[in-house]
């Protein structure tokens, strides 16, 4: 929360953008973009975009990190030093590693690790462009990739952020209501089961501004799912205008 | 409780979509029982044999059964016999005593296998280790040839129905082509060109996998490549 802006947030009911406040950005899907990955996928949310190849199950190295009755998943959050609009240093950070470790919990959550005993499954998420919402984009990329390799799982997790920018609860915030707004709620879900696996808050919600934004988040699963799903099966989907192409 | 089937006969599914509803549908392959439902584990495809519901994966890598027949490389030799990789996580083991019906002197294992050699060979156990067999017939070391990998749930339609598929590429050209269950095919040939023909009809196999009417095609590949 870098402070207020000077400007308005919101102009006449609709956002800097031209978005309504429960509309989320354009988005695409493309799978297969990493030949040399088992499974991988590019996600791209507005001008945030990722890219995300799955590795694996193979060999844990370092050996003393596996787990013999279930499987390692291990993420790797990169963002790339052109990302932003200052160069950021490459190489781990508290934030990515803090990101990556959140990431991992909330695609566990959806993977049968059971199945995969001893072994890891190494994910490498890197943000190309970032233009707030890098988190939840990347989940995305990272389930889809994760079906693509062929793992199995319990259903495919999707994510999106709620906020709260100029006064007002919004879905899937920006870059500019990112930086002036007061509040970002990330959220990961598996649709099918409704069950969370990543809910984190920055800034401060009032309980009915919490409720408020859950329920924007609820109701834009169904589209995110969607999109995985056409993605997966087509090869490449697509969010604009409200529907999913 | 409703009995309801949510998807057609060879349509794609997702990882979590739910396929039917009610007790009364098994589920077969890669989908599970959840509750009163059933749901696909993987991104694959789904076919509906009466009340039985089967997911198959469309990709992922190979997940070894007893007595799958496999292609894999040696890669050392150890005092119980040789280490062999076959394409997951974890390498197998072909035991001395399993490796041929002749005894194996101290020192000649390298008659047998040595590092490098490709080996078609069965599964006898699956457990902590994995534990392979080339004792019987068709198992054997594979000599001069060239390897491929595809993707081990492409495996059955490069067999095709009671080996229609497999038996028409080595009918049609002339070479020698073994095919492992883990995704390694092994071609051998005495002409160059053809075992590059055999090579691209599998890739095409492979980009095709899920279209009807392929072993025309590949045969008309084939026999268009002799000219």
């Amino acid at each position: 929360m870098a402070g207020k802006s000077s400007e308005p947030m919101m102009v006449k009911g609709k956002r800097l953008d031209g978005r309504k406040t429960n509309e989320m950005r354009p988005m695409k899907i493309k799978m297969g973009v990493v030949p040399q990955a088992v499974g991988s996928a590019e996600f791209s949310m507005g001008k945030t975009t990722v890219v995300a190849a799955v590795y694996g199950p193979k060999e844990v190295h370092p050996r003393h990190m596996m787990i013999p009755d279930r499987a390692l998943i291990r993420v790797k959050y990169d963002m790339l030093p052109f990302s932003t609009t200052d160069r950021i240093r490459p190489g781990p950070n508290r934030r990515s590693r803090e990101i990556s470790k959140v990431m991992s919990s909330a695609l566990e959550a959806a993977v049968y690790t059971k199945k995969y005993p001893g072994t890891v499954i190494d994910i490498f998420v890197q943000i190309t462009n970032a233009n707030a919402g890098t988190r939840t984009a990347a989940i995305n990329a990272a389930s889809a990739a994760l079906a693509h390799a062929g793992i199995e799982m319990r259903d495919l997790v999707c994510s999106v952020a709620a906020g709260k920018a100029d006064g007002t609860v919004m879905l899937d915030l920006f870059q500019p209501e990112d930086n002036f707004g007061e509040a970002d709620l990330p959220v990961a879900m598996m649709p099918n089961s409704e069950g969370i696996t990543l809910i984190q808050m920055d800034g401060d919600l009032t309980k009915k501004e919490f409720d408020e934004s859950m329920k924007l988040v609820t109701e834009a699963m169904p589209i995110l799912y969607e999109l995985q799903k056409k993605g997966l099966i087509n090869g490449e989907a697509s969010f604009e205008g409200g529907k999913v192409k | 409780m409703t009995e309801k089937l949510q998807i057609k006969d060879k349509e794609l599914v997702v990882p979590g979509q739910i396929l039917a509803e009610g007790m009364s549908y098994i589920p077969s392959g890669k989908a599970i029982r959840n509750g009163e439902t059933i749901t696909s584990t993987v991104l694959g495809s789904a076919s509906v044999k009466g009340h039985v519901v089967k997911v198959q994966a469309l990709s992922g890598g190979y997940f070894p059964r007893k007595n799958d027949m496999i292609i894999g490389q040696v890669t050392e030799l150890a005092k119980f016999g040789w280490r062999v990789e076959i394409g997951q996580p974890n390498q197998a083991d072909l035991p001395l005593r399993d490796a041929s019906t002749s005894f194996i002197e101290q020192g000649s294992m390298r008659k047998y296998f040595s590092e490098g050699d490709y080996v078609f060979a069965g599964i006898t156990e699956v457990g902590k280790f994995i534990r392979l067999s080339t004792k019987t017939r068709p198992h054997r070391k594979l000599g001069t040839g060239n390897i491929i990998e595809v993707s081990p749930s492409n495996i059955p339609r490069i067999i095709g129905k009671q080996g229609s598929m497999i038996k028409t590429i080595k009918d049609t050209s002339g070479c020698n082509v073994v095919v492992g269950q883990n995704g390694y095919i092994w071609i051998q040939g005495d002409d160059l060109e053809k075992v590059l023909l055999v090579q691209k009809s599998i890739e095409m196999i492979e980009a095709n996998a899920q279209t009807d009417g392929l072993t025309e095609k590949v045969e008309k590949m084939l026999k268009g490549g002799k000219k």
